[in-house]
């Protein structure tokens, strides 16, 4: 058999596709389908392009937003910290120079990047899609080869289209059986970063295949893949199929016509040949699975929500323990307690990984007729304006509002908290974002990572409470959408 | 664009932590900034300061009198993860930094540090665990980073061979950036395209 013939996995397929020049030792000239550029980490990437006095190769493949430093209270009111506000008013002038489409502060398409492009339709099967951000791994629901890159990268691929790279290993993430009521993508992801840790996925990029993907939704499927690289890896992916097909189907950007019936056709053969080999494989039980929450400082540090804190002195001597020694020590845990009923005072539901119209539709289900217990601040902050109008025509800003909860406008918030939606020190969340790092939702700030379902159960109770003993849990599984 | 990356020697700074994320390395409220200069202060900023802007007490292994000046940092496995902001390489560097030896770096972190004159190092968990005891019993033991030749020369004449892309090193060692090389290949880039149809066009909708 010769080398074109062997069977293929998604992710050679795709790269095999976007290699454009390969000379011996060096890595691989690879070209860009699509550059989404938001206000932090490009600014000195176009004031690279100044100093050569390079245009951008392609504007026409490129799309910005500002997301991660925008506040999320109502629009009419000016962006308060003046670093930020320049930050924006810095994206906005780059646009313009360069003549990159802008979907800014105040348009109806502004959101978070890894949000708006799946809506606009702009994410696409086959694609080769790159960010400078780390969370660009969730454009890989769609079986695009999506990941995240520096501000020296997006240097390049504003200026070429194209970036240095090398073939990364595969990594074979088999999930089959059926999930639980209660339980959720974030709950696979989060099993998953448990078992591999933070660094498991290192130079892999990770396929999820099995028959728990394939009965997921295209929303729950980029919440998995969004967290791709807290397992290491660059890029996590699945195979496009006939959910892909109908959620794209329609789409601003998305083909129309005989073009979209010849872009089906080319999706088909992307999926990997049987035969296949991957460098790595783990498995999964979903049937197995409980609601997952972190209890310490990186989204590896996760457990089922009925156990216990981990007691160090269980793990081998090592950096291991100490790594959970200090984790307990910022987070303020003691080993051996239940997380069950841990002190709440935060929680937010939002973010690129859970701040969807079917996160809102499941969390305001969860929430309706309840109310956010007495002391804890609730935000909601929708992934992107059309994500919020959205929830609007549904009337789940109600929901949220007579709960308690605070219903905010569309960006990154709480979960990088540049925009001042921020943690005090001390402060407890369980929060539906991807890190839990030291200080990550503001300086001293305690975050457990969890699912939009636990987030409300935990809302409600005032503690970490387990959703699956939320009324009416089985009728909420139906909840979400395409 | 850089200098070229020669040898050099130093004295090592221990951080004895795994999976230092880039959060810790320069926490995101330093990322309002629209230029690279100046992150020096950001480098471990809430590991090394007081709300109220003193040093913690006892001083964070940077902030340790004897640290000034050293170019060797010494850190557990995964430095580097989560985001990838390459404002975690622009302070390690702005502070001093010139090389990370550890058992392995973030494939983002690591791709951004190679472009700024920062050398991540892989060496084996034992010979990690073997330079933190040498540095504990000896804090001024001075290595000599030879990229040219790929090795660490450790006191008493013993010599450590690490792996580099070698298309990395070459761009280190002439000191230019993938960018210039990026664009030598214009040619290709064009011939590529002309095989190809766009995509998508982003400017519709806008």
């Amino acid at each position: 058999m010769d080398a074109a013939a062997a069977p293929r996995t998604l992710v050679d397929k795709i790269w095999d596709d976007h290699v454009v020049a390969q000379a011996k030792d060096a890595p691989s000239v690879l070209a860009v389908d699509l550059h989404l550029v938001h206000e932090v980490t490009s600014p000195q990437a176009f004031t690279g392009l100044r100093r050569r006095g390079l245009p951008v190769r392609h504007p026409e493949r490129t799309v910005a937003t500002a997301d991660h430093s925008v506040p999320t209270t109502p629009r009419n009111l000016p962006i308060l910290d003046a670093m930020a506000a320049a930050q924006v008013d810095q994206l906005t002038a780059n646009c313009a120079e360069f003549g990159i489409p802008l979907h800014g502060l105040g348009s109806p398409s502004q959101g978070i990047v890894h949000v708006i492009g799946p809506q606009l339709g702009l994410t696409q099967p086959g694609m080769t899609i790159v960010c400078g951000d780390s969370h660009t791994s969730t454009h890989g629901a769609f079986g695009a080869l999506a990941f995240g890159i520096g501000t020296s990268e997006v240097e390049m691929v504003l200026a070429t289209q194209c970036l240095l790279q090398r073939r990364p290993k595969t990594y074979e993430v088999r999930v089959d059986g059926r999930l639980a009521p209660g339980v959720s993508a974030k709950d696979v992801i989060l099993n998953l970063l448990s078992r591999i840790g933070v660094a498991g996925g290192t130079g892999h990029v990770f396929e999820y295949r099995g028959s728990a993907i394939e009965a997921l939704s295209m929303e729950q499927r980029m919440t998995i893949c969004n967290m791709s690289i807290e397992g290491g890896a660059r890029a996590g992916l699945i195979a496009p199929d006939e959910t892909t097909f109908s959620y794209l189907a329609g789409r601003t950007h998305a083909p129309t016509g005989a073009a979209w019936d010849a872009a089906v056709e080319r999706w088909r053969t992307l999926p990997t040949d049987d035969g296949a080999t991957f460098d790595k494989t783990i498995s999964i039980d979903a049937t197995a699975l409980e609601p997952m929450i972190t209890y310490g400082t990186n989204p590896g540090m996760g457990l089922p929500i009925s156990a216990n804190v981990p007691d160090p002195e269980a793990t081998a001597d090592g950096p291991g323990r100490r790594a959970i020694e200090q984790a307990l020590g910022y987070m303020d845990l003691r080993p051996g307690e239940p997380i069950l009923g841990q002190k709440v005072d935060v929680v937010f539901v939002g973010s690129c990984t859970n701040g969807r119209i079917s996160d809102l539709r499941l969390a305001a289900a969860a929430l309706d007729g309840r109310k956010v217990a007495a002391g804890v601040r609730m935000l909601v902050v929708p992934g992107s304006d059309e994500v919020k109008r959205e929830a609007e025509r549904e009337g789940l800003d109600a929901i949220f509002r007579a709960a308690g909860a605070d219903w905010r406008e569309a960006g990154c918030s709480m979960c990088i908290a540049m925009n001042g939606d921020q943690l005090t020190p001390g402060q407890y969340a369980v929060s539906t974002s991807n890190r839990n790092f030291e200080g990550r939702q503001g300086k001293g700030g305690r975050t457990f990572l969890a699912s939009p379902l636990t987030a409300v159960a935990s809302a409600i109770a005032g503690v970490i409470a387990d959703p699956r003993r939320l009324p009416g849990i089985e009728a909420l599984g139906a909840v979400g959408g395409r | 664009m850089a200098e070229p990356y020669s040898s050099f020697s130093s004295r090592v700074i221990p951080l004895p932590a795994e999976n230092v994320d880039t959060d810790q390395i320069v926490p995101a409220r330093f990322l309002k900034v629209t230029d690279k200069a100046g992150l020096g202060d950001a480098l471990f900023r809430d590991w090394r300061f007081e709300a109220d802007g003193s040093l913690k007490n006892p001083a964070f292994v940077l902030d340790k009198p004897e640290m000034a000046g050293r170019q060797i940092l010494l850190a557990g496995d995964n430095f580097g993860c989560g985001s990838s902001r390459e404002h975690a390489p622009w302070a390690l560097v702005a502070w001093g930094v010139r090389a990370v030896i550890t058992t392995s770096c973030a494939d983002i972190f690591r791709g951004n540090a190679l472009k700024n004159g920062l050398l991540p190092i892989n060496v084996s968990p034992e010979r990690l665990t073997q330079l933190f005891e040498m540095s504990a019993a000896d804090p001024d033991i001075e290595l000599t980073i030879d990229l040219e030749s790929q090795v660490v020369h450790l006191p008493g004449d013993e010599d450590l061979p690490f792996d580099v892309d070698p298309f990395a090193k070459l761009m280190l060692l002439r000191g230019t950036d993938e960018l210039g090389y990026l664009l030598g290949k214009a040619d290709a880039i064009d011939a590529w395209e002309a095989a190809r149809p766009a995509r998508v066009d982003t400017r519709i909708g806008t």
